[in-house]
């Protein structure tokens, strides 16, 4: 399979992010701390996932004004959230020049069928997911960069461990297989068979696999890194708890050093108290943003 | 016996960096700590965020351990690799390490939308150079050598030991730029 440059490209920033916790912000002012705190991105959008949850409503792409501060405060890449198939939001935010788009989960679709056509934009995308097969459909449709869907706002890590789990191990299972037993997984999966040729062969995503989704600790950040994410997603975790700049900062180190004891207890040690966080198992169907998208 | 590059692993895309100098046939280590750093020959600097980088370098007191590295020993930087070894950055403006006589203008060319892969010619032949926002050099000082520009802006700089990209030669296949600086180590 040959990446065309455009995509090549795209990939290239989800690489230079790899090692970094990108952070959610809702004004200028969180991007300036996030960066302080040494955010190698920052996603802009107008609530935290937590306040989505509590404030109900339709939740959409940002408010311009609100990206553009950002945009002129930090010198970070700045991201930000398009609805599920949403397209027309997401040629705004590529027209503001963001540097990366998260068609997202958390916002309310849009389209309750297709995803947006991510081929068709010169800006990167990066799509949620919660097994192979999901993450492959995306990188289809044109993501650069695949996260787990976790559960946003509940400061929950059960089913970012979840997802990073599935799709390891949906990975590791390709790799075992004859060509003649790729087509039949690739019906299974439903996706692509050159997508899941690729992975059979390479035993990883073609694009950046990150984590996000109920990350809330030094010690969370960590584990998703060791069971196989290359960079993590903060929304509420951070601005949500006692002391944000501190715990941002505990969390980029808990990212670089998720393979040395030693310095994850330093990193977790004066970090004030965590978000109160919800227990998902506890939450009706309807109330899980992770099963929007398809 | 091999030469063993530690690449500085805090952040970034380091491991596309140890893929690169593993293909040139020397050893590859991960960088996060002064002792591991001190074991190596040669050290790379990756692309990623250059103001994580440069927290994560105090944070943890790696800033004069980096100094003392770099007095005996070649570092090479690319992208926000280059950055953090400039003498003076700009845009805004941020401290560095001061290994190279240049200036550095940080997202030079723009935003994402303006990142481009193009091929240019260098000392080594032709080289494809993935720029990444990346930034541009505005001064070159009379020690330090050009070895490619693209357009007018020098985009790959070496000073005695030490030398910078504003691309990532680390992500296209079989890279020149890797195999010269580690046939000066």
């Amino acid at each position: 399979m040959i990446f065309s440059e455009e995509f090549r490209l795209k990939i290239g920033l989800a690489e230079m992010l790899k090692g970094g916790v990108i952070m959610d912000v809702t004004n200028a002012e969180q991007a300036r701390i996030a960066e302080d705190a040494g955010a190698c991105a920052v996603m802009a959008l107008e609530r935290v996932p937590s306040d989505i949850r509590r404030d109900g409503g339709v939740a959409r792409m940002s408010q311009i004004r609100i990206m553009e501060d950002i945009m002129k405060t930090v010198s970070i890449p700045v991201m930000a959230k398009a609805r599920i198939g949403h397209f027309m939001e997401a040629r705004i935010l590529e027209a503001l020049a963001v540097d990366y788009i998260d068609e997202s989960e958390v916002l309310t679709p849009a389209d309750e069928t297709h995803h947006i056509d991510k081929k068709s934009f010169k800006v990167p995308f990066v799509c949620g997911a919660r097994n192979l097969g999901e993450a492959l459909r995306r990188i289809a449709e044109g993501a650069a960069m695949i996260r787990t869907k976790g559960e946003a706002g509940s400061g929950d890590i059960v089913e970012a461990v979840r997802h990073i789990r599935t799709i390891v191990k949906e990975m590791k299972h390709l790799t075992i297989l004859g060509k003649e037993e790729l087509v039949h997984e690739a019906k299974n999966l439903g996706a692509p068979l050159d997508l899941v040729e690729w992975v059979a062969e390479h035993g990883k995503l073609p694009v950046p696999n990150f984590s996000a989704g109920g990350i809330a600790t030094p010690a969370d950040a960590a584990l998703v890194m060791q069971l196989g994410a290359e960079a993590v997603f903060v929304g509420s975790g951070i601005f949500k708890s006692e002391d944000p700049a501190v715990r941002a900062k505990a969390i980029v180190k808990a990212a670089t050093y998720f393979n040395d004891p030693a310095k994850l207890l330093e990193a977790s040690r004066d970090c004030g108290e965590a978000m109160r966080g919800l227990d998902v198992a506890k939450m009706a169907p309807e109330e899980l943003l992770q099963t929007r998208g398809w | 016996m091999s030469k063993t590059i530690g690449v500085l692993a805090l952040q970034g895309d380091f491991e596309a960096h140890r893929k690169a100098i593993e293909d040139s046939g020397a050893r590859a280590v991960e960088v996060r700590t002064a002792a591991e750093m001190h074991a190596c020959d040669g050290l790379i600097l990756p692309g990623g965020e250059s103001t994580t980088m440069l927290k994560l370098l105090d944070m943890e007191q790696l800033t004069q351990p980096l100094r003392d590295f770099a007095a005996t020993r070649a570092v090479f930087g690319t992208c926000a690799g280059a950055i953090l070894l400039a003498h003076h950055v700009t845009h805004p403006a941020q401290t560095s390490l001061q290994l190279l006589d240049i200036d550095v203008e940080r997202n030079g060319y723009g935003r994402q939308i303006d990142s481009r892969i193009a091929n240019i010619d260098t000392a080594e032949g032709v080289v494809e150079a993935i720029f990444i926002r990346a930034p541009i050099i505005r001064r070159v000082g009379p020690e330090a050598r050009v070895l490619a520009t693209f357009g007018k802006d020098p985009v790959w700089v070496e000073q005695g030991r030490h030398m910078v990209t504003t691309f990532h030669p680390e992500l296209s296949a079989g890279s020149i730029v890797h195999r010269r600086f580690l046939s000066r180590i």
